[in-house]
């Protein structure tokens, strides 16, 4: 049976106090968390983990008695993660226990060399596995917080809007993958069947690359989109894209592709059976814009 | 025996498909509609499709099938208001219907059907008569 729990409650104080010194030398930062808060907290942790060890089993930190441990370590980490901590700083905040426990363990067993080997062993096993339980909180949150973005930036990344009646405009900005074609696509179709339009440009001027996933995916969006009913056009492609299309021997099919956007509209325009005139007489003739000249250096 | 309506609008048949599509339905459908296109010579064929909610290849292809039975007897088919998931089911099925015109709604697959058969024909019910 492990001295530890007895030694925790018998010096808890003094070991909180050695860590806070511990920490306050290593890796305090006073600049995301005030000393009254990270005192209480700190003083928080001792006690649950001298809770857990009262349960005489500190090599595994899976039992019941644990359990307001880990809760604890998870919700520390996920507030640091949050408040901008690095994963080491958390990580050796858990670690700078070993200093003021291996300095109790001394004092009571000092003595006989065999014991504090053992108690020290115990105690190293037991803030390990607190540390790991850290860092995996730690990047568990920093994960969710990735996540979160990637939803949101596909959210904000897919918006289809109305150039005119009966002509739609999908600008596409990033790269394509499955799983936004799939919004693409769905917001896409959605859009032609409420504003009935015939035609939908996409636009791929902001798709970095297009490789042979990409094609395939604009050709099923392409595809879906004449099976309701309404033509697409694809515009943007750039030089390089046109190249690169080439060389991996993409076939676009009966696409229309145009290299600019307002190239497509004008089609577009064109197959509703309307035009753009130039309008002027009775307003004042537009000015001819002023020539731009480089500013030059003296 | 349930049965699918292809009502007669000039040379141009209608058929609104209201149910669910299910296979015995969608040959039945493929057996009429072949045999009210030869009778009445009708030179264009429009299938409504908008309130056909779940589809699958079977479906597809006879879609696919009575476009390509249409144009043998020398009538265009348009395939119109297509579902956004009804589309999307079809292209992940490897199913682009190559051979079918589509468009978004009843009425502009009318305009479509005049654009490609001109006006309608009314002496195709003499000439079946005639003969």
């Amino acid at each position: 049976m492990s001295k530890l729990p007895e030694i925790i409650r018998r010096h808890e104080d003094q070991i909180w106090s050695t860590w806070l010194k511990e920490v306050g030398n290593a890796v305090r930062r006073t600049d995301l968390m005030s000393d009254k808060e990270f005192q209480s907290q700190s003083r928080e942790l001792l006690t649950s983990i001298a809770e857990g060890a009262e349960s005489g089993d500190v090599a595994h930190l899976d039992g019941a008695a644990w359990s307001h441990a880990r809760e604890l370590l998870a919700s520390i980490s996920a507030t640091r993660a949050t408040q901008g901590f690095k994963p080491s700083e958390t990580a050796t905040f858990v670690l700078s226990l070993k200093h003021p426990f291996f300095q109790s363990i001394r004092k009571e067993l000092g003595g006989s060399p065999d014991a504090m080997f053992d108690e020290l062993w115990n105690a190293t096993l037991m803030i390990d596995k607190l540390a790991l339980m850290t860092a995996d909180a730690f990047l568990i949150t920093r994960e969710q917080l990735i996540v979160r973005q990637q939803q949101e930036m596909m959210e904000l990344s897919t918006p289809v809007v109305k150039l005119w009646e009966g002509i739609l405009a999908l600008p596409i900005i990033g790269t394509l993958d499955s799983a936004r074609t799939q919004v693409i696509m769905e917001n896409l179709l959605g859009a032609i069947v409420q504003t009935n339009s015939r035609v939908a440009i996409i636009d791929i001027t902001g798709v970095p690359t297009v490789d042979t996933l990409v094609a395939q995916h604009l050709l099923k969006t392409v595809t879906a989109a004449r099976l309701m009913g309404a033509d697409c056009i694809i515009s943007g492609v750039r030089p390089q894209i046109a190249q690169t299309i080439v060389h991996l021997g993409i076939d676009l099919g009966q696409i229309i592709t145009k290299a600019k956007l307002s190239d497509a509209f004008a089609l577009a325009l064109q197959k509703s059976g309307r035009s753009v005139v130039r309008n002027n007489n009775g307003a004042a003739p537009v000015a001819a814009p002023k020539k731009f000249e480089m500013p030059r250096g003296e | 025996m349930e049965r699918i309506p292809i009502l007669r609008m000039g040379s141009f048949l209608l058929v609104t498909i209201q149910v669910d599509m299910h296979d015995r339905l969608a040959l039945q459908l493929q057996d009429d509609l072949t045999q009210r296109i030869a009778e009445w010579g009708s030179t264009g064929v429009l299938i409504d499709i908008s309130t056909l909610e779940i589809v699958d290849s079977f479906i597809g292809r006879m879609l696919a099938n009575i476009a390509a039975m249409a144009r043998v007897l020398d009538a265009e088919t348009v395939v119109v208001g297509m579902q956004p998931a009804v589309a999307i089911t079809l292209v992940e099925l490897g199913m682009s219907l190559a051979g079918v015109r589509t468009a978004l709604n009843v009425e502009s697959g009318m305009e479509l059907l005049y654009e490609l058969r001109g006006n309608f024909r009314p002496e195709a019910e003499d000439e079946i008569s005639q003969a």
